[in-house]
Formats: structure tokens, sequence, C-alpha cells
């Protein structure tokens, strides 16, 4: 276990990598100071703040129950969103994917709505949904069951056929075709859908929590990580801004790894 | 009679991950081949043969002894990788032919990268070395609309255009059918009267050995060496009548017993193929 | 036999008849009227309580097709180009910037290992935050309502087509960058050769996606904070209270996002004539 730690850490691949980083650091850092500094103000990055501002900052806000509370709040609603989602889309893309009657009938309907950004969606869905808390919900829900029911398409059309006929051959009912044929081999895209529509439904909490937490709608639901960063922007607070960028960035980052090896889980064959 | 293209493998060993799984695919190995000769690398998958290809062009590195083309290094101590060129060109398994550029650029490709011809000279060669090999008008096609034999024609004149000393080829007509295969093998040695390069043909098709070589090496299961060298004394031009002839049945007896032994070792040891 | 064979050959080869005589054709149809169907059903006919407050079918349809529209936006006006226009300006200032600098760097970073090394890095920290956080930066980085709102787009659809791009080049098999080693072309020739069009099917794929995710941060990018647009558009609908507004909007929306994403698959098929080929092939 040290021994492979010591390797990586003497990897040229990973020193180039913390190299590169830290001049990133730096750069932003001098960028920000520069105006206080030098008396040169740097248009656009200049008027970020520094990154040892964003850490001072940060610090208090560890103790801070409101600060984990809007994490909490946040994760609360992807993993509901996402759950759902892939609860209705994976079946739903099975379906469409087996049943040529249902496919005709319902996909292009769902491919003439896909166009339209989940976001849209957002003042149709406070006017329908009695709660905001629901209406997120369902915005968060469609990102992502787009995503999904695509990629379990995409799979099960991709599956070969002679797996198919090979099955038929030794005798199988309908039902164990798709048991053991059609379920296994779309799971690969299942993971892969569920990977990107993790991403995606990060996007679209944050986007709607700003939103209806922010902009013109007020008296939204409380909380989360999107509605904390536009309250420190109105609060003129900035460094929160950025500590709020960078928690979601690494609470986005946490959520994919825990789908992507929950996925690497379910589909040993195709380790190495 | 060409006089390029000898090439001397001197006692080479390839070991693959040496500080961690440390395989030992290629085990003091030596080989000579002459120039203009046709010889035949016949052993199981996973033997160790590609690597041995691959040295010589210069994809892999070696671990030690030395392989030396036309009396100059390729390899060997203080070079441990040879540098890849037009003068030893190979031809993949599963066919390298650009996807993304029709039949005429893929065949010129070489002669104008290097400089050597203009487009206009180059393409007349073109022409002219693809009616030699049957495959007038096919030059606009794409490879993705052409079957795998007539591709394999193509990557082969696409090398020859080159004018190089040794064509490499990694069992280029593993994936094709035993029809399509005795009409490329005819296609072949058509070609090869015509250029007289050195050809190293890796494959695992005995019939097919004995056909095209004049020198046939059968190699050991992994880590390979050769373990028996003949000549095939049966004269060029070879028509295919010539594989029910007593004298290839003989050689054919000869050679069997000792490939199905190394055949059988590496189903054995579970060896995957190259 | 004879007359049954000879209609179903004719049928084949008459392109129109075979459409129209597919199923598929009126699945789809049935498809449509059910959901525009429970819609209509859903809020004018059985007046359902939770969908009290939904415009309807008819009242979207009516006010879209009015020369003189309740709310001011219909086909008829010219203020609904105005926004098509700014929002499709936008997209397209955006996706040209990211693309024109998104393909460079992705093919780099695929080539070169040690490019790689010290770009990923930092490139896969910044890509999880999501575009809409970096809102409120955006508007403190950039005066003007512009840009910040082009800058949103731009990043969202960077680092897609990145990204895509830098595994187009990955997608390569080995054996063709051999071959042109073996063929004496150097770093240059193989980089213009071989890399830039093995790594084309990846590097349109992500294009499409990326036009979807440009349109995504756009729209976000303009309910929050714009003056014009598709997105501006319906967020002001909804606090207007002009609702068939904001059906208008979205299905605008939906149309215009799927045109441009057909656009680009178009250029794409055309710039890779050798893949259509290679696919009619195999389906052949």
């Amino acid at each position: 276990m040290i021994r492979s730690i010591s390797k990586f850490l003497t990897a040229s691949s990973t020193q180039r990598g913390i190299i590169a980083v830290i001049i990133f650091l730096a750069f932003w850092e001098v960028c920000s100071r520069s105006n206080a500094w030098f008396g040169i103000p740097i248009p656009w990055i200049g008027k970020i703040p520094a990154p040892t501002s964003v850490v001072a900052a940060w610090i208090p806000l560890l103790d801070d129950a409101g600060y984990w509370s809007s994490w909490y709040l946040s994760a609360k609603r992807v993993f509901s969103g996402f759950i759902f989602a892939m609860l209705v889309g994976i079946p739903f893309g099975l379906i469409l994917a087996v049943n040529r009657t249902a496919y005709g009938i319902m996909f292009p309907t769902f491919e003439v709505l896909r166009p339209i950004p989940p976001l849209a969606w957002v003042p149709a869905s406070i006017i329908f949904w009695p709660t905001a808390e629901m209406s997120i919900a369902f915005v968060t829900f469609l990102g992502a069951f787009y995503t999904i029911v695509i990629n379990v398409l995409g799979g099960a059309q991709s599956i070969d056929q002679r797996f198919f006929q090979a099955a038929k051959s030794m005798g199988s009912s309908q039902w164990d075709i798709f048991k053991r044929i059609v379920l296994p081999g779309t799971v690969p895209s299942i993971a892969v859908g569920a990977a990107v529509g993790m991403g995606i439904t990060w996007e679209v909490v944050v986007a709607a929590e700003m939103i209806s937490g922010g902009g013109s709608q007020s008296g939204g639901s409380g909380g989360g990580l999107g509605f904390f960063i536009w309250n420190s922007y109105l609060g003129g607070s900035y460094q929160q801004i950025v500590v709020g960028m960078i928690s979601i960035g690494i609470a986005g980052y946490i959520s994919s790894a825990i789908i992507r090896t929950i996925g690497e889980y379910f589909t040993p064959w195709t380790r190495r | 009679m060409k006089t390029r293209g000898q090439i001397s493998i001197k006692d080479v060993v390839k070991i693959y991950d040496p500080d961690g799984a440390a395989v030992m695919a290629v085990d003091h190995c030596s080989l000579e081949i002459a120039a203009g000769e046709i010889c035949m690398i016949v052993g199981p998958s996973g033997c160790g043969k590609t690597t041995l290809l691959n040295a010589i062009a210069g994809f892999h590195s070696i671990n030690g002894g030395s392989i030396y083309m036309d009396g100059e290094m390729l390899c060997g101590p203080g070079k441990p990788k040879a540098t890849p060129g037009s003068d030893r060109i190979v031809v993949f398994q599963n066919g390298a032919l650009f996807p993304w550029k029709n039949v005429l650029d893929n065949v010129t490709f070489g002669p104008v990268m290097q400089g050597k011809l203009s487009a206009a000279e180059a393409k007349e060669k073109a022409l002219s070395m693809m009616a030699d090999a049957g495959l007038s008008g096919t030059e606009n096609n794409f490879p993705g609309e052409l079957s795998s034999g007539v591709r394999r024609r193509v990557e082969i004149v696409r090398a020859l255009m080159n004018d190089p000393a040794v064509l490499l080829l990694d069992e280029p007509y593993r994936a094709l059918d035993s029809l399509t295969k005795s009409v490329m093998h005819e296609a072949l040695l058509d070609i090869y009267y015509k250029n007289k390069v050195t050809i190293f043909f890796i494959t695992h098709d005995l019939q097919e050995a004995l056909f095209l070589g004049n020198k046939v090496a059968i190699m050991t299961s992994r880590p390979c060496k050769p373990k028996k060298v003949l000549t095939v004394d049966i004269p060029y031009p070879r028509s295919y009548s010539v594989v029910t002839d007593n004298r290839f049945r003989e050689l054919m007896e000869e050679t069997s017993e000792a490939v199905h032994e190394e055949a059988k070792k590496s189903f054995a040891a579970g060896e995957r193929e190259g | 036999m004879g007359t049954s064979s000879n209609v179903a050959f004719a049928v084949k080869e008459n392109k129109l008849l075979s459409v129209l005589l597919a199923p598929r054709l009126y699945l789809m149809l049935i498809g449509f009227i059910l959901f525009l169907g429970f819609w209509h059903f859903a809020v004018d006919v059985w007046k359902l309580p939770r969908f009290s407050q939904m415009p309807g079918l008819i009242s979207v349809l009516k006010e879209w097709t009015n020369p003189d529209p309740i709310y001011g936006l219909s086909i008829y006006t010219a203020e609904y180009y105005t926004h098509i226009v700014a929002s499709c300006i936008r997209v397209f200032l955006a996706f040209a910037l990211a693309t024109a600098l998104g393909v460079p760097l992705g093919l780099f970073m695929g080539w070169s290992i040690k490019v790689r090394e010290y770009v990923f890095p930092v490139f896969e920290m910044l890509r999880p935050i999501p575009i809409l956080a970096w809102v409120p930066l955006a508007i403190i980085m950039f005066t003007g309502l512009e840009t910040p709102v082009i800058f949103l787009a731009f990043l969202a659809s960077f680092f897609v087509t990145t990204l895509n791009t830098m595994l187009g080049v990955e997608s390569i098999d080995e054996s063709y960058f051999r071959a042109a080693q073996c063929l004496g072309a150097n770093d240059r020739q193989v980089f213009t050769n071989v890399v830039v069009p093995g790594a084309m099917p990846f590097i349109f794929t992500g294009l499409q996606i990326s036009i979807g995710v440009c349109w995504f941060s756009l729209v976000a990018a303009e309910m929050v904070s714009g003056q014009y647009g598709l997105g501006y558009v319906i967020n002001n609908s909804y606090t207007n209270v002009r609702y068939p507004t904001i059906i208008i909007g979205m299905v605008t929306l939906g149309f215009v996002g799927y045109s441009t994403s057909a656009m680009v698959r178009m250029v794409g098929n055309r710039l890779m004539q050798w893949r259509m080929r290679e696919i009619a092939m195999s389906n052949n």
C-alpha cells in the first residue's frame, strides 16, 4: 500500500499535475492581488477573490451549521431527483427498447420534448406543483430522466443480435430473454447514463436553487448550495461565492465517484 | 535478384514488465533470413511471434541480443528500440488502411509524405502497381466500402510503393475464409515475383506457411524460439496444385507433429491470442 | 401471388408511399395526439384541480397565431423574432468560441502525454463546478449584460468539447499511428493525417452534446440575468403572469435547439463521408 502511494507521488505524471495546479493557484493569487500590491488592476481575473482570502473565509464556515445544512439540502435534492429518474427512466427505456409499438408511440413525443432545457420547465413546474420543493424535484428529475432513457435505449439496441439468436435456439421464453440478455446487456449503458445523469442533476439543482431562491421569485424554498452562492452574492461576501462553488464541485465529484463505483460493482465483466 | 533485406536475429530476449510480472515473451531467439527470402514464422497463439515482428519494426524494445539488417544494427546493446522506417513496413493483422482516406490517398501516402515523389508521380506509380495487383477501379473507394481481401491487397501495395527492403506481415489473412485465402496467397506470390522483397510472415496456419515460404521456422510456445527451421525446396513459381504434391505432403508430415506439440502446450497454458 | 408481390414491390420503390403506409407514422401521430389531448382535456375539459393554473392547449395556440396577441408575443410580432435571434446569436458566439478553443486543446491533450499531464488535473478540478454556480462570479468579472451570459454558455460548451476531443484522440487505434510511422510520416504529418481525422467521429458526437449543453446554460443564464432571449421570455412571462407565453417560449426553444443540433450533425456527416459510406455498407 505504502509502496503504491509512493509510486504515485513520485510518478512524473503526478508531479506535473501538482506543478500545474500550483502555477494555476499562484497565477490566480497574483492577478487578484495585483491591484492592491502593484496598483495594476487585471481585468476579469483580477476581480475574483484571491485563493488565500477564499480559504480564510472558508475556515469559519466549517463550524457554521447553516453551511453544512446547505450541503445536506442540495445533496438530498440531487439524490432524490436522481433516484426517481432512475426508477422511472430505466423501466421506461426498457419498454421502449423491447416493444416496438410502445417505441413508435412514445419515442417521437419524447424526442420532441427533449431539446427543451429542463430549466425552461421551471416556471411551468412552479405553476403546476403545489410546493416549491416539488417543482424543483420535477425539474431535477427531467434532467436526469432524458439522459438515462437515451442511454438505456442505446445500450439495449446495441446488444449483439447473436445473443438473442443463441438464447432462442436454446429454447428461452420472452421473459427469460428479457431477464438474462436484455437486462444484463443494458447494465453497462445504464451505468454510463447514471454517471452522466448525476452530473446533469447537480447542474439542474444548483440552477433551480438559484433561480427559485434568488432571481425574481422569492418566498421560495430554503437553502441549498445554489442558494448559498446566490445569497453570498447579494450579501456582497464574494469570498463565500467561491467557497460555495468549490463546495459544489467537490460534492458533485464525490457523487459521480459513488455512482461510478456502484456501476463498476454491477458490471464485473467490464473489468480487465 | 534483390540483395537488400537480409535480417539477422541474434539471441534476442524480450521481457514484458521487467520490474513487475516479468513475462518472458522471447527467449534467446536466433534466426537468419536471407535477402529476398520468404520466411514464414509458425507458432501457436500468444507465443511471442508478434513481439519479434514488433522488435524488427521498431514498435517494441528488446532486453537482450541484437537484430541486424543488411549489416547495420537495427536494435541491440545501447539501442534497445529500432527506429521505424519505410525500409521495413508492417501489414497489420486487422488492417491499418486509413479509413478516412480513399484508396489512392492511402496508397500514395508513403512517398508523398516523405517527399520522395510528387503527387502526380505518386498517382501514376500507384495506378500501375494497383493494376498489377488487380485493384484497378478502386482508387476512389474508401476502405470501409471494400471487402477484407481487397483491403489487404491495397495495404500490401501501399507498403510496396515505398520500395521496402522487408515486408512484415502479421497474420494478415487470419480473418479471411479459406477460399479467399487461397486467392490471396496466389496474389501475394504474384507480387513477390515482381518485387522480390524479403517477406517476414507470421501465421498459425501450417499449410499457408508451406505453400508461401521458402524458409519455415516453427516456434515454441511462449517464450518463443525456433524449434525447427526448414527449407521448402519446391521451386517458384508455385500454383495451388502444389498442395496435393507428394513433396508438399512429406513436408506437412515432417512439420505438423512439431506444430501440434507446441499448440497443445499453448492451449494448456491458456494463452490468449495476440 | 403475382399481383400482391408486385404491389409490395411498387410500394417499396415509391418512397412517399412507403412512408405513408408504414405503421411508424401512425404510431408517432397517436403519441402526439395522446400527449396534446391529455393536456387539453386536463386543463380545459375535465378541469383537473392541479392543472387549474396551467394555460390550455387552445389558448396557447390561439395566442401564438394571433396577429394581435394579448401578451405581446406571437409569430406575427417582431419582438418574438428579436428574442429568438438574440438567443441564437449568443449560442452561436459561445459555441464557436468553445469549439475554436476546445478542439485544439483537446487534440493536444490527447496526442501529447506531457500536455495532458499538465493540463488535465486543473481541467478536471474546474469541470465539476456546475455552470450556473459561475453566475455570480461571471457577473462580477464581466461588465455589461451580454458578456456574462455568453461566458457561461461558452464555459459549458468548452468543457464538453475539450473532453470529447481528447477522448476521440485516445480512441484511435494504435495501428494507425504505427502504420504512419512505418510509412515515414513525421510528427506534424501524423497529427494532420491520423490524429485529426481519426478523432473526428468523437469530436462531432461531442459537438452535438456541446450545443445542447450550450443551450441549457444559455437559457439558465438568461433566466437569471438578461434582457432579451428565450430564457428571459420564459422567466419574464412567469413573473408577469402571461402563462400562455411561457409555453410559446418553451416550444420555440425546443424547436430551435433541435434545429441547431441537426445542423451540427449534418455538417459532421458531410465532413465524414467515409464514415457514412462505411455505415451504409454494414447495414446492407
